[in-house]
């Protein structure tokens, strides 16, 4: 007994190991990732803290399950190995979720570590094990199961789809993966920046269903090049759509098309796939703004105003037509970009934007804003506050107010149910679309949501499609 | 990679000629549509309208002007050599229909583009007059092809070293005080469609231009190629590239396609003293 309460106090005196990273001053101008990852012994004490819960939160708040009191148990014994495949039972991309996910509202909000102090570092610890094995690991190849002969087409290489190719091929099926752009990945590979994400790792998933047999054809525009029919005629015998949310939503203000204004989606495409970030050494150019604004405050802000800063901005500025507590975007990003500097204007809004005779931006107009009643998302509504406008000057804005449905694909494919933003409709137990043999998931079918909740879509998607392989519809 | 499997030069080796090795895309390309190519890894993706495809040979046709770093780079590659991504077809193709008496005009490597255009008209059952024109005799492309694809042609040149001596325009009055024309397709640089389209308004020709602001993904994903006609917003890789000529706004595309000006002039300066 008394033994016990000394081991819990031991524990309880551990405080949550701090992530290494660079300094703000510096990462402030350089694109390499911010947090260094923990050391071993960082992750060992830090999977002290685990208390082993018999109902643990955490498993609850994870959209896929994982079994984390287990993962975080295998850390602590040094079974560094073990650890990182009992994550794989249920998550295929830990090095990517331990660095994007929003785990202060999935399991770390529910850790009951949390309850009374800071919750465990469950996205740290997951991070850990990922990395461990990509430096050390044998990069032994899972059991596959024997060919099935039957092939399936997966259309989009977001992680809704890399997670369905990554299931098929280990029950036996020959998968292609047909991916617009001429790199697999994503949102992981032309929209979080490298800074966050080190496109390195997304290539080393890609890299890991290649080696288990998956075929990836880039360049294939589905809708434009091939179309969902001529793939079953070509013998696939199930689709997965998972086309992302790709359509950028732009503000409709006086000056909206003036130079220096882009979509999110075309400045961080520019800076992160085309690797604008390091011209001349590669040809695609973006325009570096001294004073940026970027409008909209959830993650794709957050990238946007601290890849501004990485390009040399002298103010990196974000404007929010809310308040600081609807902040959509992970803490730890609003933490880093606050801390590299970026400001934030809360509870404004723009009214137009002002140019040259170039037709290049040099300003904006805003309105300041207050909180009203709550609108159909249960966040208080703003409203705009008459007389208060006021003027920043600016010669960059970046517009990051959302996405919508991209419609090349769903406009080009028969027999497929939209909702009324274009969002494909799907059965929620199994992913099928109301075109036989067609499934869809990820941001196609939510809109624009998270890394972890497009795989966890892919999963549901990829046992469906596995069963109708061997059942029928 | 996708292969060059034919290359010319043309206009004193301005302009140059690839057929390229790209089944799917072949299979699938219609007049007015495009592809997007990046020549290597760091290459920048740039669009170019396919001037002709052959879907037996599997090989696309682009027909590109050297104006900076990647058409440059585009230009040192050879028979054999290839490129990295080719994406296409992307855009919407051209609505061809028989409507009578139509005038195709052209400029520059626009005539290019107009050329699978202008055929697909006349083998619908219109009556094409094209109209095509370069700065000087030397600098005109595909005369003989543009003959072949239409029913008649007039050549001008602005130093007027051959066919008629001043703009494409001057000879589009001609036509159009003269017949009755039921439409106009206009390709070429920006001011030349602009000044088309403000002459066939007073002549109520309905008339169709092809853009060519700058583009990134060319699927309707980033919002770079923005144009506004008829006073929206559209994206002229889906939405076009093909509007009418009658509602777009030239001076916003003629601003916008300066936006990246500074840096390209830096990076083909660069390219130039490296390659010579
Ligand atoms: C800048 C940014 C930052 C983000 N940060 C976070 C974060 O920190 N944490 C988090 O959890 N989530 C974050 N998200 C959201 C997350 O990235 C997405 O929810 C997730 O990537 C959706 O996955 P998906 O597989 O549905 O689609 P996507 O990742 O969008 O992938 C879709 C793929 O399909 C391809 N495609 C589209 N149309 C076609 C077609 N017709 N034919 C063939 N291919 C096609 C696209 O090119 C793309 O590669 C962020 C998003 C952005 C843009
Ligand atoms: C749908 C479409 C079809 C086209 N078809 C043809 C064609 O058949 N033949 C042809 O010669 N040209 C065509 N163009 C134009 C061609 O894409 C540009 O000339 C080319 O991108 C210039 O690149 P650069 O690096 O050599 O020159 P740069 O030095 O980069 O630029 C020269 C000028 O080209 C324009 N430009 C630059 N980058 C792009 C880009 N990514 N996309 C579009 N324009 C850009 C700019 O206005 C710039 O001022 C087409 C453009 C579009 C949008
Ligand atoms: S809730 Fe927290 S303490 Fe409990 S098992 Fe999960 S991570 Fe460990
Ligand atoms: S090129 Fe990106 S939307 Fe048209």
């Amino acid at each position: 007994m008394a033994e016990k309460a000394t081991k819990k106090e031991k524990r309880e005196k551990i405080p949550r190991q701090p992530m290494p990273e660079q300094k703000p001053k510096v990462r402030a101008k350089n694109f390499d990732e911010v947090p260094f990852g923990y050391s071993q012994e960082a992750a060992i004490k830090e999977a002290q803290r685990c208390l082993q819960c018999k109902k643990p939160g955490c498993v609850a708040g994870c959209p896929v399950e994982i079994d984390i009191p287990g993962f975080i148990q295998l850390i602590k014994e040094e079974k560094f190995t073990e650890s990182i495949r009992h994550i794989w039972q249920r998550n295929s991309l830990p090095a990517v979720c331990g660095r994007v996910c929003p785990q202060e509202i999935q399991c770390e909000g529910l850790c009951i570590v949390g309850k009374k102090g800071e919750p465990v570092a469950i996205g740290n610890l997951e991070r850990f094990a990922a990395d461990w094995e990509r430096v050390n690991g044998t990069g032994a190849l899972p059991p596959k199961a024997d060919p099935t002969g039957k092939k399936v087409a997966v259309v989009g290489s977001g992680p809704a789809g890399l997670t369905v190719a990554g299931d098929l091929i280990a029950k036996g099926h020959a998968v292609t993966v047909f991916e617009a752009f001429h790199k697999p990945g994503g949102v992981l590979i032309y929209g979080i920046p490298e800074f966050r994400l080190p496109k390195e790792i997304v290539a080393q998933e890609v890299n890991f269903l290649e080696r288990l047999g998956v075929t990836v054809e880039c360049n294939q525009v589905v809708g434009r090049t091939i179309t969902i029919d001529e793939l079953f005629e070509e013998g696939y015998e199930a689709v997965f759509i998972g086309v992302g949310a790709g359509l950028p939503v732009l503000l409709d203000v006086p000056g909206k098309n003036l130079i220096g204004i882009y979509s999110a989606n075309e400045y961080l495409t520019r800076s992160n796939l085309m690797k604008a970030y390091l011209f001349p050494e590669y040809d695609t150019p973006i325009i570096q703004g001294k004073n940026v604004v970027t409008l909209g405050a959830g993650n794709v802000a957050m990238d946007s105003a601290r890849t501004a800063l990485r390009l040399g901005a002298e103010n990196s500025r974000i404007v929010y037509r809310r308040s600081r507590a609807e902040v959509p975007a992970r803490t730890a990003e609003v933490h880093h970009a606050e801390e590299e500097g970026v400001e934030f204007f809360f509870l404004a809004a723009p009214t137009k934007f002002i140019g040259d005779d170039k037709g290049r931006v040099i300003g904006m107009e805003c309105l300041k804003m207050e909180l009203g009643e709550p609108d159909a998302s249960g966040r208080r509504r703003p409203v705009p506050i008459e007389g208060s406008e006021f003027e920043l000057e600016c010669d960059l804005v970046i517009v990051a107010v959302g996405t919508g449905a991209n419609p090349i694909l769903t406009q080009s494919t028969d027999g497929l149910t939209l909702n009324k933003w274009g969002y494909i409709q799907v059965d929620e137990k199994t992913a099928k679309t109301t075109k036989k043999g067609v499934w869809a998931g990820g941001d196609i079918v939510t809109g624009s949501a998270t890394v972890i909740l497009a795989m966890g879509a892919g999963r549901i998607a990829a046992n469906s499609m596995h069963d109708y392989l061997n059942l029928g519809w | 990679m996708f292969k060059i499997v034919k290359r010319e030069e043309m206009s004193d080796g301005t302009v140059v000629l690839n057929d390229i090795d790209a089944p799917m895309i072949a299979r699938k390309a219609k007049p007015g549509q495009f592809v997007i190519l990046k020549a290597n890894e760091t290459g920048e993706r740039i669009p170019l309208t396919m001037a002709a495809t052959d879907s037996e040979k599997g090989t696309i046709t682009v027909i590109y002007q050297v104006v900076g770093k990647s058409t440059a780079l585009f230009k040192t590659l050879q028979v054999g050599d290839g490129y990295q991504d080719v994406i296409g077809p992307l855009g919407k193709a051209t609505h061809i229909e028989k409507v009578g008496n139509v005038v195709c005009v052209g400029g520059g490597t626009g005539i290019a583009v107009l050329h699978p255009i202008t055929r697909a008209l006349k083998e619908i059952g219109n009556h094409v007059t094209c109209i095509i024109g370069a700065r000087t005799k030397d600098l005109l492309i595909l005369e003989d092809r543009m003959k072949a694809a239409s029913n008649e042609l007039r050549v001008c040149t602005d130093d007027g070293s051959y066919g008629h001596h001043g703009f494409v325009t001057d000879v589009l009055k001609e036509i159009l005080e003269k017949e009755k024309i039921q439409l106009a397709v206009a390709i070429g640089p920006v001011p030349m469609m602009k000044f088309v389209s403000l002459m066939t308004k007073e002549y109520n020709v309905p008339t169709l231009v092809s853009l060519n602001p700058i583009m990134v993904d060319g699927t309707g994903m980033c919002g770079g190629c923005r144009v506004t006609v008829g006073g929206q917003t559209k994206f002229a890789c889906v939405d076009g590239p093909e509007f009418d000529g009658h509602q777009v706004d030239y001076d916003e595309l003629t601003l916008r396609l300066q936006a990246y000006c500074e840096n390209e002039k830096q990076c083909y300066e660069e390219f130039c003293i490296m390659d010579s």
